[in-house]
């Protein structure tokens, strides 16, 4: 079936579907707001941005405000074309059951 | 993974847009106070005017600057109760109240509200007052709508509604303070209980 074919593999986690929703309504959002938002362990977060950043679908800037290290995320072209596919997918999934 | 799965992770993908990108700790009873504030400015004004032996007002004359620090006054009460009110309900969500959606609220909120003030002050300063009550209900109206991609949706029909009578006050010129005194006075009063109900009562 072709609609399962959209369901994407790499935002098949709960925590992964957040990072990529928030980055889709936000310009670029840092590691401590991401965390904040979802609730999660430093551990977990970095490696569920790690995947995405892997399957370029966001990109991780690290820069400096002050003498405090920050790491910005946002989202590529590639990963808000693959997130809205995978939104649709999902969303015809539940209408066909 | 059930079709359950599925629709949970939507609704909850939804609710990250929303609370990542909106401001939603806005506080309804600061509306109902700056309604409040807005009502005894007025009353105020009216009174400075209505015992002024001049029959208009003069730029450089007495009343007008105490009209002026009038209007002034009732922003400033108003921006205060607002930023406590607002304080507070944050506090109460465990939400920060100076984040990026804070923020973005806020930037676009004084974007038209500060272009319309500089021009009313502008006009003012040409000796053309008679439009004022209407212009300040347009750019404030136009500002709330401005803002409320940032926040809850309804703010967004208190600025339509600004809006119009704003430009009803603009056909009828002479009821500028009344149609000032129903945006700025009745409506936030109006709204603010209505948004008070709705999110703030638990």
């Amino acid at each position: 079936m072709s609609i399962i074919n959209n369901i994407n593999k790499v935002f098949d986690h709960r925590i992964r579907l957040g990072i990529m929703s928030i980055l889709m309504v936000n310009e670029y959002a840092d590691f401590n707001t991401l965390k904040e938002l979802l609730g999660t362990t430093d551990g977990n977060l970095a490696s569920h941005t790690k995947a995405l950043e892997k399957a370029e679908y966001i990109t991780i800037e690290k820069q400096f405000i002050g003498r405090k290290p920050n790491t910005r995320y946002s989202t590529t072209q590639l990963g808000e074309a693959e997130f809205k596919k995978h939104i649709d997918a999902l969303e015809k999934l539940i209408h066909k059951q | 993974m059930e079709s359950k799965d599925y629709l949970k992770d939507i609704s909850e993908i939804k609710n990250l847009m929303n609370k990542s990108s909106r401001f939603i700790s806005l506080s309804g009873l600061s509306g109902v106070m700056a309604g409040i504030y807005a009502l005894i400015g007025a009353a105020y004004a009216y009174w400075l005017v209505s015992n002024s032996k001049q029959e208009y007002l003069i730029l450089d004359g007495t009343v007008f600057k105490l009209v002026l620090l009038d209007l002034f006054l009732v922003a400033l009460f108003s921006i205060v109760t607002a930023v406590i009110l607002t304080t507070r309900k944050a506090k109460k969500n465990s939400s920060k109240i100076w984040d990026a959606s804070s923020k973005r609220l806020l930037i676009n909120f004084l974007i038209p509200l500060v272009a319309g003030g500089l021009y009313i002050l502008i006009i003012l300063g040409n000796q053309k007052y008679g439009q004022t009550g209407a212009l300040m209900l347009i750019f404030y109206g136009l500002a709330l709508i401005n803002a409320a991609k940032y926040s809850i949706g309804d703010i967004r029909y208190l600025g339509i509604i600004e809006i119009i009578l704003g430009l009803v006050a603009a056909l009828l010129p002479g009821y500028g303070f009344w149609f000032w005194v129903l945006g700025f006075g009745i409506m936030h009063i109006i709204y603010g209980t209505w948004m008070y109900f709705k999110y703030d009562k638990n």
